[in-house]
């Protein structure tokens, strides 16, 4: 499955460059028997075993380093894997007829493809190199999509973007070496593997303390860089800002996730007692996320940088779920992965939108979305609200859980610190409430300006951007009333790497 | 020397194992045949030397790929000091398709450029033959030989187009540093025989790893040192550039690749067939030289506008990397198979960017990074090419430079001492500031106009297209499947 979109992307090349439809036509269908094989993989996978892995294959790869072709699912990895298999299509669709500038729909679209393949394989490696490997492949791809279809800026933001996420994998690659010659098996030996499975169950047994922090540390800056948490958040905004539309709803809806599932498919199982160590420190990084990222979403002037700013935020949240190593906190944080792909994707869908009409995202600018286009700014107003939190939509489920976790954190973990955090976490919400209510407000509400009153070129939502985010918004709404579907997926999975965690720190 | 040996009584003739030379009598033969074809048809051999050269290259590859499967085990001639073992053949066959590719690089350059062609490809084909006797050399004598064997011919082809005060320059510039590294080479080996009183890498490590003097410590430091000249590490690289951007650009990639390889094979015999003993010298040198280059090569390419001068000092960068498992050749000697596979990635994307560097000047006479301007334009298929070397070079899966820094990087962590740790984590932070300057030459191609609108596309002539898939297609194998060469390069050594 993973390599279906690659094989999408290799037809794609040898057709010419003027038949576009065909190439659209080619990557949609592509993209889309790619979601068959994620509905075949629903139907093959066992729920009542969530917990375990499921569908591996493994096969003997780079032999004289013992790293193997293993991959698999299990309920963490599921719903990531789906939200990939989901949102692709729909950019394709969304791609339709909103090829950015300069064109060249055959280059954009096989880039799109190869960034899925990157994607579906980080989620579904289990050993460390390959994950590595897909793992960057997504850089390329996403560096000439900012840098080619991006916007004034682009070759800043498209350098910066490319050079914050080396260092991190640089850092994350040192660390995957260290793993693989210091972990030790229960015999005493050295394992000697980069299988995610039996690293995660030696759990970082022989390695000293000080060492386990510092490779820790590696992790952390790798995956960090990726979220991004404070303070490597600088290229984010940038990335955003200056990316095409399709860009920006893959780096929000599924790149910064592959950080997050760094951290608990990878970071904490393996090094569950170096987790615990720099739980306080990931608390307070995301906790000044949170409060960093609204302050910033506040003092924004333009709407995509501002969605962008309130990405910092919820991935903030994201964070101090995972910080408290409860399986309470990191099943919020999966839920929060999730609907924020959806909401936040959905959010640079509608900035993309509204760029085509208006020709800028100036927040001054616009105003009286709800007058000159009712439909978009309705669902902006949807979006917003689901964006803030509002109970029955999806964000509430993945806000509320992860402040209430930290209320209990893992135990060894200082009480004090996460019901700080969490307090000022939750203030975070009043200003999150605030700034996109503000954004909603100055957007849609009011008059048109004066220089949009009269164009008659600017239209309501049209039915390529219907098809799109139809199944985005009915998602938004399904998962916020019934949770459920997610929380049993991926509840399983995760109470075992929170058990772990737990087992070593009590 | 023979006879100095019968005067001593007792000699006999060497036993000569004729399948394992043939490939050097291949090439051999072939250089016979070129110097023949060129006095015998005299003008008239002009449209067949190259393929003549091309057809030799291959031919030794057969025998080459006979004594791989052969499976007789390790072949040694002359009391050791000619040693054909599987990490030998690889290395062999490494010179021999480089070698081809460099024909195939050089064959319009040098019909078009009117210059001396058959001497051009003898030349080039007497070096290609000292690089595979080098990689059988377990002693000091071979060594020497076949490093000037190599080396010599090079001089000469560096200043190749003699109307051209650069290319002057360069071969100048090339020779001068080139004997002066010998002549420091040749004193420090002077040194290591009069310890070890025999010529023989095993022998004297031996003698040398029983007592700590200072001669033995001035010995190994003047040797490598020599060969510091010839790999390029910083501070012995200066002639580099200059050279690299004078010569002739086919020339320039054979400098870059094949050249600073074989240099790099006598570091691996010298280092871990003698010096083993001695790595309280080795290690601390090698971490120096590994260091400064990989920093400096890398801060000064950021500076270049030229591509092939910042190919050049990204060569240089690239030497630090791969002197880099040196510093633990002590207590990983598996990290030679790192090495190995570094040298022949490194290879394919080097030669590759060479490639399109050649192709693009075709049309715009220029090796300036400007010239690159807007290339996805009018050359969409070399400019993906190009991209892919360059994404190798920076080290992005699923090419084959990740696997090549990856090697690197694990044998250093294996190594476990303070000086590995510690440039690990400067090769890591030096990976980043390379991504600068390569991304941007991508950049130039991809996210910029065209110079004038001129899109008019760039016809590129058969051999070349032939060079660029056998590299792309390397990197690309060598990044999906590492596997393959890794493997090969692990079980040459013994395992």
């Amino acid at each position: 499955m993973t390599f279906v979109p690659l094989i999408g992307a290799a037809a794609m090349m040898v057709v010419p460059r003027a038949q576009e439809t065909l190439h659209k036509g080619i990557a949609l269908i592509t993209s889309l028997v790619a979601v068959g094989l994620g509905v075949a993989v629903i139907g093959a996978f066992d729920f009542d075993q969530a917990k375990s892995m499921q569908l591996v294959v493994d096969k003997s790869w780079i032999e004289v380093i013992n790293s193997r072709f293993i991959m698999g699912i299990d309920g963490l990895s599921m719903p990531l894997l789906l939200l990939t298999l989901f949102i692709v299509p729909l950019v394709l669709i969304y791609s339709w007829n909103h090829i950015p500038s300069p064109g060249n729909a055959k280059a954009f679209l096989i880039l799109i493809l190869i960034l899925e393949t990157g994607m579906i394989g980080s989620f579904v490696s289990q050993d460390l190199i390959l994950f590595f490997v897909f793992f960057e492949v997504v850089l390329l791809p996403m560096y000439f999509m900012i840098g080619v279809w991006g916007g004034e800026q682009r070759q800043y933001a498209s350098i910066k973007f490319f050079l914050f996420t080396l260092f991190g994998s640089a850092l994350m690659i040192l660390s995957f070496i260290a793993l693989f010659f210091l972990v030790k098996g229960a015999d005493g030996q050295a394992l000697n593997t980069f299988d995610m499975a039996k690293l995660s169950e030696a759990g970082g047994a022989g390695i000293a303390k000080t060492t386990g922090l510092v490779i820790f540390g590696g992790l952390f800056v790798g995956f960090g860089i990726k979220v991004p948490m404070f303070p490597f958040h600088t290229w984010l905004p940038d990335a955003h800002t200056q990316a095409p539309t399709q860009g920006s709803v893959i780096l929000a809806a599924v790149l910064l996730k592959l950080g997050t599932y760094g951290f608990v498919r990878i970071a904490i199982p393996m090094l569950p007692e170096a987790a615990h160590s720099w739980a306080p420190v990931i608390a307070i990084l995301a906790t000044i996320g949170i409060i960093y990222g609204a302050l910033g979403c506040l003092a924004q002037t333009d709407f995509k940088r501002l969605i962008a700013f309130s990405s910092v935020a919820h991935m903030g949240y994201v964070m101090l779920g995972i910080s408290t190593l409860t399986s309470y906190g990191i099943n919020a944080a999966v839920f929060g992965m999730v609907a924020h792909g959806l909401i936040t994707g959905m959010l640079f869908f509608i900035a993309g939108s509204v760029k085509d009409r208006f020709h800028t995202l100036e927040i001054k600018r616009l105003g009286g979305l709800l007058l000159q286009t009712p439909k978009l700014g309705w669902i902006l107003g949807f979006c917003t609200m689901a964006s803030l939190g509002l109970p029955g939509l999806a964000g509430f489920w993945g806000e509320f859980p992860a402040i209430l976790s930290a209320y209990q954190p893992a135990d060894g973990l200082s009480v004090a610190l996460f019901r700080t955090c969490m307090v000022i976490a939750a203030i975070g919400t009043v200003l999150a409430a605030g700034y996109l209510l503000w954004l909603f407000q100055r957007v849609a509400f009011g008059r048109p300006s004066e220089e949009f009153e009269n164009d008659s070129s600017i239209h309501d939502v049209v039915a390529t951007e219907w098809i799109a985010w139809a199944p985005i918004l009915f998602l938004i709404l399904l998962f916020g009333f019934l949770p459920g579907i997610i929380f049993n997926v991926t509840n399983p999975a995760v109470s075992a790497i929170a058990a772990a965690a737990q087992l070593v720190g009590g | 020397m023979s006879a100095l040996l019968a005067t001593a009584g007792g000699w006999t003739a060497p036993t000569l194992d004729f399948h394992a030379l043939a490939p050097e009598i291949v090439l051999l033969g072939t250089i016979v045949v070129l110097i023949i074809a060129d006095v015998v048809l005299l003008e008239r051999a002009k449209p067949i030397i190259s393929a003549l050269a091309g057809i030799g290259l291959l031919g030794s590859l057969v025998p080459i790929i006979t004594l791989t499967v052969s499976d007789s085990g390790t072949r040694e001639m002359f009391d050791g000091g000619y040693v054909v073992d599987s990490s030998a053949l690889l290395l062999k066959a490494f010179f021999v398709i480089t070698g081809y590719v460099v024909v195939l690089l050089s064959t319009n350059y040098v019909a078009e450029g009117d210059y001396w062609e058959s001497e051009y490809y003898t030349l080039t084909m007497c070096s290609i033959l000292g690089m595979i006797v080098m990689a059988s050399s377990r002693d000091l004598i071979g060594i020497f030989v076949s490093l000037e064997l190599l080396s010599i011919p090079a001089y000469m082809l560096a200043g190749w187009r003699k109307r051209d005060v650069r290319s002057s320059e360069a071969g100048l510039k090339y020779y001068l540093m080139g004997v002066f590294a010998t002549g420091i080479m040749l004193y420090g080996m002077s040194l290591l025989y009069g310890v070890g009183g025999t010529t023989d890498l095993a022998g004297i490590g031996t003698a040398i790893s029983g007592e700590n003097s200072e001669v033995i410590t001035l010995a190994v430091i003047f040797t490598i040192i020599g060969f510091g000249f010839k790999v390029s590490a910083v501070p012995f690289h200066t002639w580099a550039p200059d050279t690299y951007e004078g010569a002739p650009t086919p020339v320039t990639a054979f400098l870059a690749v094949a050249s600073k390889a074989a240099g790099f094979v006598a570091l691996i015999n010298l280092v871990y067939y003698c010096f083993l003993g001695r790595s309280n010298v080795v290690a601390p040198l090698m971490f120096v030289l590994s260091a400064l280059s990989m920093t400096v090569g890398n801060l000064i390419a950021l500076r270049q506008t030229n591509v092939v001068r910042m190919l050049a000092y990204s060569g240089i960068a690239q030497a630090g990397y791969i002197l880099a498992p040196f510093v633990v050749a002590d207590q990983v000697p598996s990290g030679l198979s790192s090495i190995v596979v570094y040298l022949v990635i490194y290879g394919a994307m080097n030669l590759g960017a060479f490639a399109v560097v050649i192709a693009v000047a075709r049309k715009t006479r220029s090796a300036e990074i400007d010239s690159m301007r807007g290339l996805f334009q009018f050359a969409p298929g070399l400019t993906v090419a190009m991209t892919v070397f360059l994404a190798s070079l920076i080290g992005i899966p699923p090419l084959g430079g990740w696997y090549a820094k990856f090697g690197i990087m694990k044998a250093l962590i294996d190594g476990a001492t303070g000086w590995a740790y510690a440039l690990v984590v400067i090769l890591a932070v030096n990976t980043v500031v390379a991504a600068t300057y390569y991304l941007r030459i991508a950049r130039v191609m991809w996210f910029e106009d065209a110079p004038d609108g001129d899109i008019a596309p760039v016809k590129v002539p058969a051999s070349l297209v032939t060079a660029m898939a056998i590299c792309v297609v390397a990197t690309l194998i060598f990044g999906v499947f590492p596997g393959l060469l890794a493997d090969a390069a692990s079980v040459a050594l013994g395992g």
